[in-house]
């Protein structure tokens, strides 16, 4: 496995490039060369051996969040307003993407990365809008890292002053703790998975800025307690913002939309002159 | 089962270190968890005598010190033990606390030949 910078560890694929280029920002500072091998190792003279102890003080996800810093960058430079999507399997993630873009695209460039474990189907629904998507497919991996984001970056070709959306694999739980470089994860609910959710997976809502609570069309037919939903989300994030949306309908989505440009604005205001549109 | 990818982590950083600091083999590794970091420690166990086959951490000791959950409380100023992200105050209800420890996720030391 390239020890280097993670590729090849799993049977991640990224459509529509070599995953191993490795033009990306980020500069390997060393050449791929497994400098100890097995024939070291095994001429090593039993009972020769002196050990002894490194003090490293580093943390697992250093590696990760050394990426996910250089695609922050590339995102803030390029006025680019990228979101993490999170949610378990099924809650409306890839519908509420091509509302989104099909109502939104007229007004502002948009480009979608897509991460499930296998297929193209969401990426194919999202191209289906016409806007411009990359499929990642992480395997048995359960979430996207910073690193196959970077390496999808370099052959989506999003546009300046654009809006990205990264839909993570669907899981509530490991997405949490791998940040992407976003400026924000944005939780998806659907009134279907039950109200206890945010209690049950604290981590995810805790990590989240905004919850879209989804299908909130089939609330007529089910048990589901809104208010309640929302003060378990609270007690776990107090600062935590909360739509309530159907994707299906469209019912709620204009409330989504405006944050969507009010976010996007403060970041077009805060990212260097040369890049205003 | 993302201790899988925490435990290739693990075995970058260490690959990483064998070539600043010229060893050839690892026998142990201690690694710092917290309580509240989510992290399933037997899975960490068992993902990390896989992804550690065939490199230099290879049959490595994993020695995992786990460290508690503890958070200030910012009604009644007390410093308490907590086990989840939303616990409230044991000495007065209150939440959220402020959490101070238990977030970790390190690799401390490692036995290096
Ligand atoms: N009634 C109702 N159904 C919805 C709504 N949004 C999505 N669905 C349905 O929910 C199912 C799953 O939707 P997707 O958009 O594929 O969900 P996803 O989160 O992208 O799923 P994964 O990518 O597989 O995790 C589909 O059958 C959708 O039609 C909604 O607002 N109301
Ligand atoms: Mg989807
Ligand atoms: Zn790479
Ligand atoms: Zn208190």
């Amino acid at each position: 496995m390239c020890t280097t910078c993670g590729c090849g560890q799993g049977e991640t694929k990224i459509e529509g490039g070599q995953h191993h280029a490795h033009d990306h920002s980020h500069e390997h500072e060393h050449p791929h060369t497994h400098a100890f091998g097995h024939g070291v190792m095994a001429a090593h003279a039993p009972g020769v051996s002196q050990s002894r102890i490194l003090r490293i003080e580093q943390d697992i996800l250093s590696k990760n969040n050394a990426y996910a810093a250089d695609n922050r960058q590339q995102f803030a430079a390029r006025g680019m307003l990228v979101l993490n999507l999170v949610s378990s399997p099924g809650s409306g993630k890839t519908t509420l993407l091509t509302r989104t873009l099909t109502d939104m695209q007229a007004e502002v460039p948009m480009a979608v990365i897509e991460g499930d474990q296998q297929t193209v189907l969401d990426a194919e629904r999202i191209r289906a809008t016409g806007v411009k998507a990359i499929q990642i497919n992480t395997g048995k991996g359960c979430h996207l890292d910073a690193h196959m984001v970077g390496h999808a970056l370099e052959n989506l070709q999003a546009e300046d002053n654009s809006m990205l959306f990264i839909e993570n694999v669907g899981n509530l739980v490991c997405p949490a703790s791998f940040d992407l470089g976003e400026a924000h994860k944005v939780v998806i609910l659907s009134v279907t998975e039950g109200e206890d959710k945010p209690l049950k997976y604290p981590d995810m809502f805790h990590a989240a800025d905004l919850m879209l609570l989804n299908k909130t069309d089939l609330l007529p037919h089910l048990n589901f307690d809104v208010e309640q939903c929302i003060a378990h989300a609270q007690r776990v994030n107090p600062g935590i913002r909360v739509m309530q949306v159907s994707a299906s309908s469209g019912e709620g989505m204009r409330n989504w939309y405006d944050w969507l440009r009010a976010t996007h604005r403060m970041i077009l205001d805060s990212a260097p002159e040369a890049m205003e549109a | 089962m993302h201790e899988m990818s925490l435990c290739e982590g693990v075995v970058q950083l260490i690959e990483d270190q064998t070539r600043k600091q010229g060893f050839t083999k690892v026998s142990t590794v201690w690694l710092e968890i917290g309580a509240l970091a989510g992290v399933e420690i037997e899975a960490m166990r068992f993902s990390f005598d896989a992804v550690a086959k065939d490199t230099v951490a290879d049959g490595a000791r994993l020695e995992i010190i786990e460290i508690a959950g503890r958070a200030r409380c910012p009604a009644c100023k007390q410093t308490v033990q907590v086990t989840a992200r939303y616990d409230a105050c044991p000495e007065c209800g209150h939440y959220p606390l402020e959490i101070l420890a238990g977030e970790e996720m390190r690799i401390s030391e490692l036995e290096v030949q």
